[in-house]
């Protein structure tokens, strides 16, 4: 199974957002989204960064003036991609592993979609709860 | 009084009677609070989907799951419009005067393409039509296959790649005692392939084959399996992964493979040898328009972003000479007239199961999706019980917010009045199972599990014969 597989329930939406936009907004996209992060992008929809709800709980421990602060200000601008052919066992190991909770999809420099540690772990959740339920099925109906 | 009850159940119409219809069906009939009216069409006459006519006929066992879809079909409140095609005989508006719900699981019914020069030409084939020949399915039984050809390619290393390979690979004694439809049975008798090439895009590590698949491969009668040593050779980049991984069911496959290249040939009449690192980037023309060979790519490893192992072609070509190519690099969807397709994945737009406005992005009140035209063609049959939960709970969902369809004829009679009307010769469940007994009996006089009946027409005839009334 692939990133690809995750992507096709997703219905196509990514909520992105601009650098020079404010973290009231984000944070009103998160909110209205019902999401965990979104992926800055510049004029040609390339993904430049990430701002996450942890970005924004870090700024405002420091400081409870972070309404006005820029999405610039806040994002991480190191990034990982994933590609809609990548493996989901490498995919959610590397995830684990770096400690990455949303992972930008990118095809043809263009921005597709975003997974979560979630969605990767459900998917390989289903993936072993479906080879286990085909070899259970086989083993009762085979025994009669 | 609430939708749901037994006063006003719930009306379900499911499109497409593979596994992914059934466990919808399963995952609803099964709820103790919920009374639901299921009713399953599918364009064939035989239920089971790809289960009938996807798995290999030499693998049974995993056709035994059509017993657990029995058991639903038992179910008082189950009902099957058998030989129905959605868009031919019943159109989305009937289905919107009786049903509150209607989920479509059509599964991925084309192949995906290279996209490579020479694919269309004679003697290149889908490998699911090949599939859909020897399993019986009626739309591909007058398909043609150049089986006087002594070299094939097939194209992938998934699970239908590697079922067309060992297909072409079995004697004739063999298939026999398999339910491999009559027609192909009798090709298959007459054909002169000698040399089978599986070739994989990646290394032995990625190769998307289970275990028992390959050790299967090391099993036949009057094949040698045959690999490249190097090609089987674990390369750091793969190993790595592995380790990080602890995937253990990869390592196994690796040293199944090496132990292949170790063990050599016996002098088995077929050689089915299996490649890995290379792409076909040309099938190329014998100069009458059929296929004459196969120019291939060598690729190298390299890791993505997240550590997922690619394919990256390298500037070293080489020419297999083929006769026959069977592609199987993936199954895709196909639109359905009228209901939001998401042409990047090849299946319904949908989230989570739910279908959605292509405009808006907002679910459509009462349409779903389930199984591979749900999620794309990946996992076993089993995989669909969870993707089947998943939309079934979008379901309740919505049918507790109120939001389902307000269908004026929400009456069981009525809609089988209705599919009478259009097709008064449907396939019922008690039907299909007159017809598996039929088939049972065939094959018990060929000393097999069954022969299949490949002809619609063919089917009814013989549910007619036997029908009384």
């Amino acid at each position: 199974m692939n990133i690809a597989s995750i992507l096709a329930t997703k219905g196509d939406k990514v909520v992105t957002i601009r650098a020079e936009q404010s973290i009231r907004e984000a944070l009103g996209a998160l909110a209205q989204h019902n999401i965990g992060a979104l992926v800055v992008v510049d004029d040609g929809m390339r993904p430049i960064g990430i701002l996450s709800e942890r970005d924004i709980v870090r700024a405002a421990a420091r400081d409870e003036k972070v309404f006005p602060l820029l999405v610039g200000q806040l994002m991480t601008r190191d990034l990982v991609f994933g590609d809609p052919g990548d493996d989901l066992g490498a995919v959610g190991h590397t995830m684990v592993q770096r400690r990455i909770r949303h992972l930008p999809v990118v095809a043809a420099g263009k921005l597709i979609g975003m997974v979560s540690i979630g969605d990767v772990v459900k998917a390989q959740r289903d993936q072993y709860q479906g080879e286990v339920d085909t070899l259970q099925t086989i083993v009762m109906e085979h025994g009669h | 009084m609430s939708l749901g009850t037994a006063e006003r159940p719930l009306r379900v119409a499911l499109i497409g009677a593979g596994p992914a219809g059934f466990y919808v069906a399963e995952h609803l009939l099964r709820r103790p609070d919920l009374v639901v009216e299921v009713d399953l069409f599918d364009r064939l006459p035989t239920p089971y989907g790809l289960v009938r006519a996807g798995v290999a006929p030499d693998h049974q066992k995993i056709k035994a799951v059509t017993g657990a879809f029995d058991k639903v079909a038992a179910h008082p409140r189950f009902r099957f419009f058998g030989g129905v095609e959605l868009g031919k005989d019943v159109g989305p508006g009937d289905l919107r005067r009786h049903y509150h719900q209607i989920v479509y699981t059509t599964g991925a019914q084309t192949d995906r393409r290279m996209g490579i020069p020479g694919e269309d030409l004679f003697g290149s084939h889908p490998a699911t039509e090949f599939v859909a020949w020897y399993n019986g399915h009626p739309d591909y039984r007058e398909c043609l296959f150049d089986l006087s050809q002594e070299r094939v390619a097939v194209v992938g290393v998934g699970n239908v790649a590697v079922d067309v390979a060992r297909i072409l690979c079995r004697t004739p004694e063999e298939l026999a005692r398999t339910d491999i439809a009559e027609h192909a049975l009798q090709a298959l008798r007459r054909s002169r392939v000698r040399e089978v090439y599986l070739l994989g895009r990646r290394g032995a590590a990625q190769a998307a084959f289970t275990n028992p698949e390959i050790k299967e491969l090391g099993e036949l009668e009057a094949a040698d399996v045959v690999v490249v040593p190097e090609e089987v050779e674990l390369d750091p980049l793969s190993r790595a992964a592995l380790e990080m991984a602890n995937d253990r069911a990869a390592m196994k496959k690796v040293e199944i493979l090496r132990s292949y290249a170790r063990r050599g040939v016996a002098g088995k009449p077929r050689r089915l040898t299996l490649r890995f690192l290379v792409s076909p980037v040309a099938v190329l023309d014998d100069g009458a328009g059929a296929v004459g060979g196969i120019r291939l790519v060598r690729n190298r490893l390299v890791a993505s972003a997240t550590g997922a192992i690619q394919a990256q072609a390298t500037d070293q070509l080489e020419e297999l000479p083929v006769g026959l190519v069977f592609r199987s690099v993936g199954y895709r969807g196909v639109p359905l007239a009228g209901v939001p397709f998401d042409d990047k994945w090849g299946v319904v737009l949908n989230e989570k199961g739910r279908v959605l406005d292509p405009d808006t992005k907002r679910p459509l009140v009462g349409e779903y999706t389930a199984g591979w035209i749900k999620r794309g063609p990946t996992g076993v049959i089993g995989t669909n019980k969870p993707d089947a939960a998943e939309t079934v709970a979008g379901m309740l969902e919505d049918l507790e917010a109120g939001h389902t369809l307000e269908p004026p004829e929400p009456d069981p009679a009525a809609a089988e009045a209705l599919v009478r009307q259009r097709r008064p010769d449907f396939v019922a469940y008690a039907d299909w199972l007159r017809l598996d007994a039929l088939e049972v009996a065939r094959g018990r006089a060929r000393g097999c599990p069954r022969v299949k009946f490949t002809r619609v027409d063919e089917m009814l005839d013989a549910l007619a014969n036997r029908d009384p009334a």
